[in-house]
């Protein structure tokens, strides 16, 4: 019993801080989902409904909810894979035998993660310039008419989601790294005497024993790509028509554009839901492949 | 719609947040700095201890309000003035959120479409009295269009600062090459010269460009006809009546007969080169704009450009009154030296300065007898402009409903809709848009 008293005693402090900054705001944010919240209500809580689900109904009744769905997954459907593919291309570089000053290579690739987004954003926006781009003038080199990266909706989001890659692959290389550097090198040695091919190697020992490393990365790389905000915040500003625009966007117009927050509380419980049912579901795969 | 009626029982839970924090404050620190909502009026402008005034200004006004603050604090020595300066893609959001963590400034520089917004809110103090026993601030001074658009339910909430509204740019080159010696005066004139200029331009040119992601142009279209944007004391859209449905036949046939590209502005690198290059002879534009072309086109076209009002169905037609004014917050604990601020401001001989530092065009007619503004033969067509301008619908709701007329405007242009079926969907998203708006004024009424 004590014991117990003491192990509470012990986690009340952080029980504390996420119930007060956590558990409640979010019981609040659902409260007003259930709520035509708005400026009206700002200035007077009597102008205060209660609606339900109407909220949530109109939202999918909303084609400009549906199309920041589409280009959310859009974003996640290939920026996630590109991503993890890029950060395990390079940890697996820097993992090599034959890698030369691995130390500075993996400082200077993990540098965009600690920078500041915001800045980093505006300087790729100098890159991607249509008219004066470092991107286009090279482009012009070899003789391809200037792309007008930002300004195209064809071209803005696979633009985004390259920044993104950039900006973020050097996390996951890291927690990559770690998870190559823990693999036994008996087992590498085994297979070389059994006459496996590097590749081969890879496939066979490297991968399955990356396997719970690379599940983590990709159920967090998931779930942030799916809470894609600055990027086209700074960079497009959710255009060209509307081609940027991502969930998280839609919610923020709504809440702090329109203060519609019970509107905007809703999309936040229906991206919560969406990102609930993925990583479900990516957890069930991985356990299914990992148990085979 | 009118707060000042609103019947105010019990007490708002933010108030009781509000004061609770304001006590706690003053236990743990021995004194709060400011008092929360319902301070009146204030002693202190003219007690001994000097006070600050806090003033946010947006955009560029807040870059060169400096040169003129000194003479100011020369005459009021009393009176310090804080500026903090808010970006325009910023400023709405910083606004709303300080309202509701009750942080708002003394006085702020408002776009004058959102003083209906801050009315709703009961942010904004009333002048009608203060503007009564003015000598400087005269309400018939004012371009009554511009002045109109603080008027909130016959209450006055701010007092215009600079003016902006929308109006013919033209090459004047390219008309008289194609034959024409003066800008339309209406759309059938209009649309001939459009029609001539894009016939000699061929396929790479054009007439006129009307960005698809702005709103502006349609909006000063339809707001030349008589019917109204909004039915019914601003309950229901209007968009499927006879006037806006001429508004954007005219908008749509402009695009359909290839006079304007299908682009929006992100897709011009740059409008005052094009212009220059000829792409387009006319383009409906604001005051900045002239000192912009002034700067940018090259020599040679230096007398090639000129400035016209925009043409009307029958004759010179109205344009959207836009532009900012300055309010005072009703939280404000300084609202007498807010308000000497909002009068110092307001002095023709100050305007006149800040039309040289910026470019801003004065709301005061007084402001424009001065030989420079009225000599400015680009200034000119705005003069005239400024006296046939009218407000956009006052409700809260117009920003977003602007949007969605545009969103509707830009489907028809590319044939999602015809003008009937996207003025119908465009009233039904308003209506839907307004829902809240009904269900409080009917419950207001009922009560």
């Amino acid at each position: 019993m004590n014991a117990r008293l003491a192990a509470w005693g012990f986690v009340a402090p952080a029980v504390v801080v996420i119930t007060v900054f956590f558990l409640l705001p979010v019981a609040g944010a659902l409260v007003l989902s259930f709520t035509d919240f708005d400026l009206y209500a700002l200035a007077d809580m009597r102008n205060l409904r209660f609606v339900g689900l109407a909220n949530y109904l109109h939202l999918l009744a909303t084609p400009l909810f549906w199309q920041a769905l589409g280009n959310t997954l859009y974003f996640v459907l290939v920026g996630v894979p590109l991503s993890i593919g890029v950060s395990l291309g390079a940890a697996l570089l820097l993992n090599s035998r034959l890698a030369r000053a691995s130390a500075f290579f993996r400082t200077a690739l993990f540098a965009p993660v600690v920078t500041t987004l915001v800045a980093v954003a505006t300087i790729w926006q100098y890159l991607f310039h249509t008219r004066y781009g470092l991107l286009n003038y090279t482009l012009g080199m070899v003789h391809v008419s200037p792309v007008d990266w930002l300004g195209d909706p064809h071209w803005a989001m696979p633009t985004i989601i390259l920044f993104a890659i950039w900006k973020n692959f050097g996390y996951n290389m890291v927690i990559l790294m770690a998870g190559l550097q823990a693999i036994p090198r008996e087992l590498y040695e085994a297979a070389r005497i059994d006459g496996a091919s590097s590749f081969r190697q890879f496939i066979h020992v490297g991968l399955p024993m990356l396997g719970p490393t690379l599940s983590l990365v990709s159920i967090l790389t998931m779930a942030g790509y799916f809470q894609l905000f600055a990027e086209p915040y700074v960079m497009t500003q959710g255009g060209p028509q509307q081609s940027t625009l991502s969930v998280l966007y839609f919610m923020y117009n709504e809440g702090f554009k329109w203060w519609n927050l019970g509107a905007a509380s809703a999309v936040a419980f229906l991206l919560f839901g969406l990102i609930f049912l993925c990583t479900g579901a990516l957890l069930r795969l991985t356990r299914v492949h990992g148990a085979t | 719609m009118n707060p000042q009626s609103r019947p105010n029982v019990g007490i708002p839970r933010r108030d009781v947040i509000a004061h609770t924090a304001a006590l706690l404050a003053t236990a743990v620190f021995g004194a709060w700095p400011r008092r929360a909502d319902g301070a009146t009026g204030d002693s202190a402008a003219q007690s001994l201890h000097p006070i600050t005034l806090r003033f946010w200004l947006v955009g560029h006004e807040a870059e060169v309000i400096h040169e003129l603050l000194p003479e100011f604090e020369r005459r009021n020595p009393k009176i310090k003035v804080a500026i903090q300066h808010l970006p325009w893609t910023a400023a709405h959001e910083k606004l709303l959120t300080a309202f509701a963590g009750d942080a708002l400034p003394d006085l702020c520089q408002l776009g004058n479409t959102w003083v209906p917004e801050f009315s709703a809110l009961n942010a904004l103090e009333p002048l009608d009295a203060r503007i009564a026993a003015s000598q400087v601030i005269r309400a018939e001074d004012y371009f009554s269009g511009i002045w109109d658009t603080n008027r909130v339910d016959g209450v006055v909430r701010g007092v215009p600062w600079y003016v902006d509204t929308r109006l013919l740019f033209y090459r004047r080159d390219l008309l008289a090459h194609a034959g024409f010696d003066h800008a339309p005066s209406d759309w059938n004139e209009w649309a001939r010269m459009l029609g001539v200029i894009k016939a000699r331009a061929g396929s790479e040119r054009y007439a006129i460009l009307f960005p698809l992601n702005e709103f502006e142009p349609l909006l000063a279209l339809a707001l030349q006809q008589p019917e109204p944007l909004l039915r019914d004391g601003g309950r229901y859209g209007g968009f499927s009546g006879d006037g806006f449905r001429r508004a954007l036949t005219f908008y749509v046939e402009i695009f359909a007969k290839g006079w304007a590209p299908l682009m929006s502005n992100t897709q011009i690198s740059n409008v005052w080169t094009e212009f220059g290059r000829g792409l387009f002879s006319f383009y409906v534009s604001g005051p900045w704009n002239i000192e912009e072309f002034k700067r940018r086109l090259p020599p040679e076209l230096k007398h090639a450009w000129m400035t016209a009002p925009l043409p009307g169905p029958h004759g010179p037609g109205a344009s959207i009154a836009g532009g900012a004014s300055l309010a005072v917050f009703r939280s404000s604990r300084h609202k007498d030296a807010a308000w000497r601020l909002i009068e110092y401001l307001a002095e023709p001989a100050v305007q006149l300065r800040f039309h040289a530092l910026t470019g801003d065009l004065p709301p005061r007619r007084s402001a424009w007898l001065d030989t420079r503004l009225a000599s400015d033969q680009h200034a000119a067509a705005f003069r005239e402009q400024l006296e046939r301008v009218k407000p956009t619908p006052k409700v809260p709701e117009w920003e977003r409903i602007a949007n969605e007329m545009q969103t509707i405007a830009e489907l028809v242009v590319h044939g999602r809709f015809s003008v009937d079926a996207g003025t119908i969907e465009l009233d039904r998203r308003v209506d839907a848009i307004l829902e809240k708006r009904r269900w409080m004024l009917a419950r207001r009424n009922s009560a």
